[in-house]
Order: structure tokens, then sequence, then C-alpha cells
């Protein structure tokens, strides 16, 4: 059962469509992986699947309330330590135990460290853990192992193969093979025409 | 919504968090100004009201682009936009916050500077309650402004150039209410007025404030 489907969508950044004419669904328990090279359109097509950006055409069918979104920056604050930033995020979420988030990326050590403090790695692994106290079903997530070293890697691709066994669903853009049975999406053949301008407007008013 | 208001609360408390900023420069700003007009209490008196408004004016236009600059630049806005919390929910703790940290301190501190200025002792009460109601008019207002200018870099000086016009009738009020208060006159007239204007930024604002939120996470 597809838990996220879209039809026919064509996208746009900056007023200049990048991609058109994507068909896919994402089911309970499946890992979408998105590739294509630099400026392709993979970032986009995540924030127009996680609902900041609304689609040039086509639709994303969703369930409400099902989609958590990891992006390069991890939305952390830095003078709040890291056990203080997953609370937050457990409590917008309506979650409560931040421990098996914690466990989960091994920061059970750095939970009263100031996230200011912490290295690239540490964070990164600290946004992640934010995903497994959202509860959400769905994670969209862009280039989410940029600076984890080998051991991390393994923790995140622990993390997510409990999901997909929990019956979550992920849709990820990313380099490295992270040694899950996947679908593989190319985005290179769909790339738009980029002459075709519109929603202009919207970028010379800001 | 709470654990916003609560999150913003104590980044704005911690190291770095900027709160006591506008204080200070209301505070530095006000005793600046017998030092520039002179000591002459009749004219500082008259005066007083004006100045004491237009300090807490720029005291708040200060803090005002660290609302939502700061989340949109570590991505925390990003993340809290697909969060299950309504945009315009944000928006109204956000301003909530910035009024407590700068709008609530200023409304303390203002009878005593009201004193370097030789505020008319019938004034106090009306300083107190114009700026009690006043100032969330001017943080809500001011988020709006924030929120149009998240994405831009270094949008600060435009952001005061967008809202500073949008506070003339807070300003007007205020500062009317204070001088009518001094003089012995009736002040309801003014007072409601700066009361419609705070209720109707409070009820309003949030929504166009999300609306360009949206438009500028795209």
């Amino acid at each position: 059962m597809s838990i996220l489907s879209v039809t026919n969508l064509s996208i746009a950044r900056g007023g200049i469509p990048v991609l058109e004419g994507l068909n896919f669904a994402v089911g309970t328990g499946e890992v979408l992986v998105l590739r294509g090279p630099n400026g392709a359109g993979k970032t986009t097509l995540l924030r127009t699947l996680a609902g900041l950006q609304p689609p040039l055409s086509g639709t994303v069918t969703c369930a409400d309330d099902a989609v958590a979104y990891a992006a390069h920056a991890d939305g952390l604050k830095s003078t709040l330590t890291a056990a203080e930033n997953l609370k937050f995020w457990a409590g917008v979420y309506g979650g409560g135990d931040i421990e098996p988030a914690l466990k989960a990326f091994d920061l059970a050590a750095l939970a009263d460290r100031l996230a200011g403090n912490l290295s690239a790695g540490q964070k990164r692994r600290l946004g992640l853990a934010r995903l497994l106290v959202t509860g959400r079903p769905v994670w969209i997530l862009d280039e989410p192992t940029v600076s984890l070293d080998a051991a991390s890697v393994a923790l995140f691709a622990a993390a997510v193969a409990n999901h997909i066994a929990q019956g979550g669903a992920l849709i990820v853009a990313t380099h490295i093979d992270l040694g899950f049975d996947a679908q593989v999406l190319d985005v290179a053949p769909f790339r738009a025409d980029p002459q075709v301008m519109s929603g202009a407007f919207d970028e010379a008013f800001l | 919504m709470i654990r916003l208001l609560m999150r913003d609360l104590i980044l704005a408390l911690r190291a770095g968090g900027g709160f006591g900023l506008g204080l200070g420069f209301f505070l530095i700003l006000v005793t600046l100004v017998p030092f520039g007009v002179g000591p002459d209490s009749e004219r500082l008196s008259a005066i007083a009201p004006g100045v004491l408004w237009v300090g807490a004016l720029l005291a708040c236009l200060l803090s005002l682009d660290r609302i939502f600059a700061l989340d949109y630049e570590d991505g925390s806005l990003d993340l809290l936009a697909t969060a299950p919390v309504p945009l315009e929910g944000l928006v109204a703790m956000k301003a909530l916050a910035h009024w407590i940290t700068t709008g609530l301190p200023l409304v303390v501190a203002a009878p005593m500077l009201g004193v370097l200025l030789h505020l008319d002792g019938a004034a106090y009460t009306w300083l107190i309650v114009t700026l009690l109601i006043g100032t969330p008019a001017l943080s809500f207002i001011g988020a709006f402004g924030a929120a149009i200018t998240v994405g831009l870099k270094r949008g600060g000086l435009l952001m005061s150039l967008l809202v500073l016009p949008l506070y003339i009738p807070t300003l007007i009020f205020g500062a009317e209410v204070v001088r009518r208060g001094a003089q012995g006159f009736d002040v309801m007239t003014p007072l409601l007025m700066q009361g419609g204007i705070s209720a109707g930024a409070i009820a309003l604002l949030p929504f166009a404030a999300a609306a360009a939120i949206r438009i500028s996470l795209r």
C-alpha cells in the first residue's frame, strides 16, 4: 500500500522548472533512493514532497502528518544541550521519550553537551536522532550521511532498517549505498526545459 | 506551542541570546537625550513622553531581525514548517517571546528613566499603561516585518524601513496618552485607539507573517 504517491509532478526552483513528468509511489516498508548529478533537482523534489514548496503542476498525495523531513542543516540550537534539542522536537511532535533516539545514534554520552560544541558528525547524528522522536512514518532525507564516519553510517543504516521493519518508509537522496533493497529513481531523464519561465514574479518581488 | 515559547525564552536568556540588548539600548538612548537637549527641566518634561516612546520603539526594533533569521540560518525554520505546529501559532509564540524578552523589560524600566527626563508625576501611570498595551503591537508588527525579510541576507535594514512606518500609529497614540495624562486631560480616545491597534495586530499579523514565511521557504 502506498503512503506517498506522486503523479505527473513538475517542480521549479527559483522560478525555473527543473524536473517534470515524475510519477512514483512509495509504500510501507519501502525505500526510494533518488540519484542524479548535482543540480538535478533532488533537493527541490524532496522539499516539494515535504510540503515546503508547492509543485508547478501535478499532485503529491500523502496522508496528513506522515512526513518527517531532514535537510542539509540540522536545525540544532547551539546554546541548547543535545538532550534539550531533542526534547524540544519530541515535544513539538507530541512524542515523549528521547532515550531510544539517543541510544540509537550513540549520543547518550553527549546528552549534556551544548550542541554548539559537538563535531560536525555528532551534530548530524543528533539531527538524524530527531527523526526517531517525530514518530512519523515517512522520512524524507536529503544527503543524510554527509560528514558521518563509517561507524555512524552503520548506526544510521540500523536505524533505517528498524524504521522500515516497523512499517515506515524512506525517501532519500544519497550517493552512497546503504545496503537496502531499494527502488532507485534517477531524476536526470526528467529534466525540464529551463526556458519555460514561470513564477518569476515571486523571485523578482522578494 | 508552549514548548516553542519556552525554547525561545531559554535561547534568549542563554549566552548570545540578546536578552537585555534592547533594554540596554533604551537606557543609553534615554540617558543621552538630556545631554543633547540640555538640563532645562521644563523642556525635558515637555519632550519626555515622546522620547520615552521613540526610545521604546527603537529598542524593540533592535532585536527584531533575530526572531526568524536565526531559525532560518540553522534550518530550524524548515523543520518547524514541516512540524505539526501551525505556522501562525509559531509566529504568535515567537512574537510573544520577543515581547517578554524585550517589551516587558521596557515597561518596567521606563518609569525609572522617566525620572531622568523630569516626566510629570501624573504621567507615570499612563506611561506604564500605554507601554503595556502598545509594546505587544510593536512585537507583532515587528514579527511580520521579520517574516517578510527572513530569506534575505542582511535584511535587517530593509526590515527597519518596512517596520518603522507601521509603528507610527502606536507611537502617536502612545505618546499622546502620556502627554494628555501629564496635563490632566481625558486620555480615553487615544488609549482606545492604541488598544485597537494592538488587538488588530495580534489578531491579524500572525496570518500575514505565516504567509510571508511560506513564500520565503520555497
